[in-house]
């Protein structure tokens, strides 16, 4: 039986709660709504999306080649928006109201607006799906011009994104009423200031969008003569891989909210954890420019300003949180009792926990495949060796896909018994989902920076090029890789078939959770009890870490390995002499 | 055993507020920041170098 709900009055507005049996923690029903219609909204989008990404990774297997190139192009248009833009963003649109109403203890500001924002952006989505589907739009998720969509391709976009914008208000609205209901003292959680730096880079990406797309309509339209290209391609990216910041930094906020609640993970310092997440408010936003690196028009200054500079003060940030969420667990576990060696607290953590081993996953990957690839192809001489060939997507897979999706997916298996109030359906089938998808994602991602890495080009349907009069051979080794990505498509698309499935059938028919089913329905976890650190502040208080020195210094070293041997690539390019 | 948590909502009241802490605790500050910062240096400049390559003839 869930728990009643009640009417609470603050601040003179009425709003109904529930006491979570396993926090204490009053709900706003509202958030709680809010927060089911946005997650399930974004697990039918990944359901869809990623069906067309299986078919772009079988049109890649040359064996395979499942669609002629036109269709290619539109499912790859369709793949991109789907999953990219309508999965993370109403996904984010959950945690940004979870982190706020829920963490804070307080109601949702503005659930009407709320729900309009929702309804926009689920016209918006669907929208943008129809006008892709009717094959007028195949302009792929960059829309670069002189391509030119069906104007509704763009207004579906800016109705989007102006749904979001709404959300990301309603999150700032919700800090300012909680501030002034006193629902928290002091400064806001670590979690909800993770998912407050997501919400501004959202505004600044969501307010670049508007500048680009609204002329970009007006042009398809027919009112705006013409638009430049390079001119666009700056603007766009400033929305477009900002985009891709707001997801860093709400799977960041992930990684820390989920340890906190299974293991009572602190960070080691809440001071050094906040200054990296000022450190992405300053400069994460500027990795845009790596787009941009091979466009002679820009000045080296601006490019190595935006992309080495401050982007590698940005990383530094990411750097910090990646020692420090390893860290914090080390020292619960340690906390807990896990003592022995350097590895019991990493052996004896609650890998059958899917939240715990989709988080763990999420970050390892993150780090080792998307982190060093994105500083590798951020760096201006060696991204020429690797401009939009397939490294690019490989790249984005291991930080989209293998880190923020597998991060969503890993929160959802929390989101599914705290706010659904139901028990996950299949719990033995959902404790190897993540693994499944982990090594899925993973796979696309190396076998495309394989691919590559061999020159192979992003976004083409052929690499045979059968039906082109100059013919190209690429190396053996090239065509391998691609059969490779395929089949680690295929495991990806049942990794992540496999999750949708459970979810909808938990939602639908799991058990309901209450007070006395609701540590169980979490998962395993070493204190077997919820630990509220996720909404309270302190840091672990010790740096007796080993371990995590240990992991810390293996990432440094293949770090560094992997970055020159690149540059041995670069050198080796063009031989002098 | 981990030393014990320090917790800071039992800091004492009179105590002042460090100038970092007053700022990550400026929502709104931080808002500001994060979109002038990049509108500046990303797009701002960006546009101005664009804007100065001849059009051709
Ligand atoms: C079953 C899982 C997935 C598979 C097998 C897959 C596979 C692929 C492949 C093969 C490409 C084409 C690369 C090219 O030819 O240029 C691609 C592109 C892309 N994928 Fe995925 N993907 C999957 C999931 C995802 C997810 C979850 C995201 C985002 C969260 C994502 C984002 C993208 C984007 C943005 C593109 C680029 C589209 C473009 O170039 O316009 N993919 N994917």
């Amino acid at each position: 039986m869930s728990v009643a709900a009640e009417t609470g009055i603050i601040g003179g507005i009425a709003a109904k709660f529930r006491t979570c049996p396993a926090t204490g923690l009053k709900i706003d029903i509202a958030a709680q709504n809010l927060i089911k219609a946005n997650a399930v909204v974004a697990i039918v989008f990944l359901a869809v999306g990623g069906l067309f990404g299986l078919l772009v990774a079988l049109t890649r297997w040359p064996a395979v080649k499942i669609l002629d190139p036109d269709l290619f192009y539109l499912v790859l248009t369709a793949h991109g928006l789907d999953v990219l833009l309508v999965w993370i963003i109403f996904f984010e649109m959950a945690v940004l109201y979870f982190a706020s109403a829920i963490i804070l203890n307080c109601r949702l500001a503005t659930p009407r607006i709320a729900w309009l924002a929702f309804i926009l952006m689920l016209v918006g989505a669907v929208l943008a799906n129809v006008t892709v589907l009717q094959g007028e739009s195949s302009v792929m998720f960059t829309s670069y011009v002189p391509l030119k969509a069906a104007p509704n391709f763009y207004l579906s976009l800016i109705v989007f994104a102006v749904g979001a914008l709404l959300g990301c208000f309603v999150f700032l609205g919700t800090l300012v009423i909680a501030k002034d209901e006193k629902t928290y003292e002091g400064s806001i959680p670590l979690v909800t200031f993770g998912a407050l730096v997501a919400c501004i880079i959202a505004i600044f990406t969501l307010a670049s969008g508007a500048v680009i797309l609204i002329p970009t309509w007006l042009w398809s339209l027919g009112y705006i003569a013409h638009i430049d290209t390079v001119m666009y391609k700056l603007v766009w990216w400033a929305m477009g891989h900002s985009s891709q910041q707001i997801n860093m930094a709400a799977q960041v906020a992930i990684w820390y909210a989920i340890p906190a609640i299974l293991m009572g993970a602190k960070p080691l310092s809440e001071k050094v954890s906040r200054m990296a997440f000022l450190m992405y408010i300053l400069f994460l936003q500027l990795a845009s420019a790596h787009h941009m690196l091979v466009e002679p028009g820009l000045s080296s200054e601006w490019k190595v300003f935006n992309t080495s500079y401050a982007i590698y003060l940005a990383v530094l940030g990411s750097m910090i949180h990646g020692f420090s969420i390893p860290g914090a667990m080390e020292a619960a576990q340690r906390a807990n009792g896990y003592t022995n060696g350097v590895f019991e607290w990493l052996r004896r953590a609650p890998w059958g926990n899917p939240a715990f081993a989709g988080m763990f996953l999420s970050l390892v990957l993150f780090g080792f495949l998307g982190g060093i690839s994105g500083v590798v192809l951020g760096t201006e001489q060696i991204n020429i060796m690797l401009h939009n060939t397939m490294y690019v997507p490989g790249h984005f897979h291991a930080t989209v896909v293998a880190g923020t999706s597998l991060a969503f997916m890993a929160l959802t298996y929390l989101v599914v018994p705290l706010i659904f109030q139901r028990e996950i359906i299949w719990p033995r089938l959902a404790k190897w989902q993540p693994y499944l998808f982990g090594m899925g994602a993973a796979g696309i991602s190396l076998f495309m920076m394989g691919a590559g890495t061999l020159g192979v080009a992003r976004r083409h349907a052929d690499i045979s090029f059968s039906d082109a009069t100059l013919s190209f051979d690429y190396p053996p080794a090239a065509f391998l890789m691609l059969g490779l990505n395929g089949m680690a498509g295929i495991l990806a698309a049942i990794g992540g078939g496999l999750f949708v499935v459970i979810i909808v059938f938990s939602v639908l028919f799991g058990k309901k959770v209450d007070a006395s089913n609701i540590v169980e329905a979490l998962g395993p976890m070493p204190q077997k009890r919820v630990s509220d650190a996720v909404h309270k502040h302190g840091d672990s208080g010790t740096f007796h870490l080993p371990g995590t020195y240990i992991l810390v210094a293996t990432f440094f070293s293949a770090f560094v390995l992997y970055y020159f041997v690149n540059w041995k690539y670069l050198s080796e390019l063009w031989q002098l002499g | 055993m981990a030393k014990e948590t320090i917790e800071s909502d039992s800091t004492d009241k009179s105590e002042p507020i460090p100038p970092m802490q007053r700022l990550l605790d400026n929502h709104f500050l931080l808002l500001f920041i994060g979109v002038v910062v990049p509108t500046v240096l990303y797009t701002l400049w960006g546009v101005m170098e664009l804007s100065q390559i001849p059009i051709s003839q």
